[in-house]
């Protein structure tokens, strides 16, 4: 009995012991503890791994340093359940106590972690979601998006059709929330007529009765979000059914670096909407997809874009905030935004932590034997999100 | 709503099934006739995919990728018998789905290690690559093709099971494996030829489905949820059931999919529509299975015992 009772003791004077040592350790360390949480199974591990292997990209060029300290990048799969993501979030700030956290899954994910990441104030970087209740009236200090507001590249799409002139545009996606904001984004910049708007089921396999709905509605363009193996599904059975010639195709999150190795020469011709892409033009950029594709040999997709300039906002960021100040670490990281080069040309974080940042238009090309993006217009050059005059931060 | 855009669906529904046939017979023989559960079908039909993707890539040859598809998936289902399967014939259901559903993980992980976790390419060979108009509608060559390789196989398989000798022997099976094997036939070889040829036939399913697919990790799970209502519908443990089962399943659920949401736009505003009709389609199969299963809880066409 006496023994037991003891055990517990002596066991939380040596943690305790131990981490009177480690606080005082870290106000001399040259550290930095960054985590990386993002979808490493399931059918959407490729979009995770992409982020996973863009930050670790940068932080190779850097030297294996952030700020000039030491990085450690502890890496963690949500398996896109939101549980699981808020669990992760929860270690690493009170576990692993880390400087930052990246990347943060989708919108659902990202919104189940944010109570504890809001509640503990560590600075947090989202690189694949940017969802409308984060960018207008519950935006956060703390929390700031390197990718988009989730509309952006859809209301890109809108903007096309409508500069285009199209008078009849045909709308399709999965009957989830993101399709559902998908559309409503592109409807938001288009003003021409809605000849459909038809939701089919998520993950469905088949297009053909769908399909054959779009060939009879005849219409002057259709606009698809279907991210994943639901794009390869739908743009592969579209061009066999010949439609790709008849009906020009829109999309966002559809055809890109994730989807393209299965897709080939089918997504030929298809107009994409994006802040990012392979084929962007900047001394930077060409530098990221070139060691991208040496080192993983493969295309990077916008989801590695966007990890590799977190990774370059923190490498700034972590070199001014004293080291385990979060609040000062937030206001860095916001300066860093507008300091730091992306390789997506202009960029600057907005008043609610969101990118102000230009949407493309890429034509989906062969070139040599591949298939690659080109760019044929800026339809939303710096453009600010539809929700940021919401947001009370400044 | 015209005559041409009914027969069009009406087209892809019949495609549909026939791909819903190919798994479902397989399924429906290994799960009726030698009772076992087989959640990892779906993954062999996925295997079948990735056979067929790798033999085009390196051979450029539709038809050696269908051989290679068919081949290997008729290998792996001959090692699987061996390694796992025949030691659970005689465990109850629950530690069949136990051990499938641990081979599904198993199978996922292994593309995705083999692989990589993006989707691989698999092409329409050339020659079928086109579309075919028929009056005013263009439908694909390619699709055509799946309905004619699925018509086939139906044919050679009933032929199979009801005009030859191993196909006596399977029935007897079905009904008295004892006596079967006390006559001196050998069951077990018997089971495991069984379990190869389904595993060959979803092997094919996945080959032909590749090129209008996408082909990647868990591509399987889907279409077997799918495949498990047709063995249902049509009676456990029968070819022809699951048949006339795959082609009612493949028209029910395109044309739901094609008309439900806009015959719901003429009886409620469009907006409750759009939610509710894409909702309904997706059901549709599965209402189908309780109606059957409440009406005819055998299935419509059960094997004759």
């Amino acid at each position: 009995m006496n023994t037991l009772s003891k055990t517990p003791f002596r066991r939380n004077a040596l943690t305790a012991a131990a981490g009177l040592v480690l606080a005082g350790a870290s106000q001399f360390s040259t550290a930095a503890t960054i985590g990386l949480m993002a979808p490493l199974s399931g059918p959407q591990a490729i979009v995770g791994q992409d982020q996973v292997d863009g930050f670790m990209l940068a932080v190779e060029q850097l030297g294996g340093k952030l700020g000039g300290q030491a990085a450690t990048v502890l890496k963690e799969d949500d398996q896109l359940k939101p549980e699981i993501g808020s669990q992760i979030v929860r270690k690493f700030i009170d576990k692993d106590r880390v400087d930052a956290i990246v990347g943060l899954s989708f919108s659902n994910v990202l919104m189940a972690s944010l109570p504890r990441i809001v509640e503990s104030g560590t600075v947090a970087i989202a690189t694949n979601a940017g969802p409308s209740p984060l960018a207008g009236a519950g935006c956060k200090a703390n929390v700031f998006s390197a990718a988009w507001q989730n509309d952006g590249a859809a209301e890109a799409m809108g903007k096309l059709a409508q500069d285009k002139g199209l008078k009849k545009v045909y709308l399709m996606a999965p009957n989830y929330q993101a399709g559902k904001d998908m559309l409503a984004g592109f409807k938001r910049y288009f003003k021409g007529q809605v000849v459909d708007e038809v939701y089919t089921q998520v993950n469905q396999p088949d297009y053909s009765a769908e399909l054959a709905q779009l060939q009879a509605a005849a219409p002057d363009a259709v606009f698809v979000f279907y991210p994943g193996g639901m794009g390869v599904n739908f743009i592969k059975q579209m061009s066999q059914a010949g439609l790709m010639a008849k009906v020009p195709l829109y999309s966002v999150f559809t055809v890109d670096g994730t989807t393209l190795p299965g897709l080939r020469d089918a997504a030929v011709g298809s107009i994409s909407g994006a802040m990012w892409d392979a084929a962007l033009d900047t001394p930077e950029n060409k530098k990221f997809v070139a060691d991208f594709e040496r080192k993983y040999k493969r295309t990077p997709s916008a989801y590695a874009a966007t990890a590799y300039d977190a990774a370059n906002i923190l490498n700034i960021a972590l070199g001014k905030a004293k080291a385990g100040d979060a609040k000062a670490l937030a206001v860095a990281v916001k300066a860093a935004g507008s300091e730091f080069k992306s390789v997506r040309g202009t960029f600057a974080f907005n008043n609610n932590n969101l990118p102000v940042q230009n949407y493309y238009a890429f034509e989906a090309v062969k070139s040599g034997g591949n298939v690659v993006g080109k760019l044929i217009a800026t339809p939303l050059p710096k453009q600010s999100d539809a929700y940021h005059a919401q947001c009370a931060l400044k | 709503m015209n005559g041409t855009i009914v027969f069009a669906q009406l087209l892809n529904g019949l495609q549909y099934g026939v791909l819903l046939f190919l798994l479902a017979a397989g399924l429906t023989l290994v799960f009726g006739i030698m009772s076992f559960v087989n959640l990892a079908h779906g993954s062999l039909y996925m295997m079948g995919a990735y056979f067929a993707a790798t033999a085009f890539q390196y051979t450029g040859s539709f038809g050696l990728a269908l051989l290679a598809a068919m081949l290997g998936s008729l290998l792996l289902g001959l090692a699987l018998e061996f390694v796992a399967v025949a030691r659970l014939y005689r465990r109850d259901h629950l530690d069949h789905v136990l051990a499938t559903f641990g081979l599904v993980l198993f199978f996922n992980e292994l593309v995705r290690i083999i692989w990589g976790p993006q989707p691989v390419f698999l092409q329409v060979p050339e020659f079928l690559g086109g579309a075919i108009p028929i009056a005013g509608f263009s439908y694909p060559a390619y699709r055509f093709a799946i309905i004619v390789v699925g018509l086939v196989v139906a044919l050679g398989s009933w032929l199979l099971i009801n005009k030859t000798r191993v196909g006596m022997l399977i029935r007897a099976g079905a009904v008295n494996p004892a006596m079967v094997a006390a006559l001196g036939v050998n069951i077990r070889l018997l089971n495991a030829m069984l379990f190869a040829v389904g595993a060959m036939l979803a092997g094919l399913a996945g080959a032909m489905a590749g090129p209008i697919l996408s082909v990647q990790s868990g591509m399987g799970e889907s279409v077997l949820i799918t495949t498990l209502v047709v063995i249902v519908i049509g009676g456990i443990g029968s070819v022809t059931g699951a048949f006339y089962a795959a082609l009612i399943v493949g028209i029910v659920d395109t044309l739901g999919r094609a008309f439900l949401p806009f015959m719901l736009r003429q009886v409620t505003e469009r907006s409750l529509a759009d939610a509710a009709g894409p909702a309904l389609a997706s059901m549709l199969v599965y209402l189908l299975m309780a109606v059957v299963l409440a009406w005819r809880p055998q299935g419509l066409f059960p094997a004759n015992r």
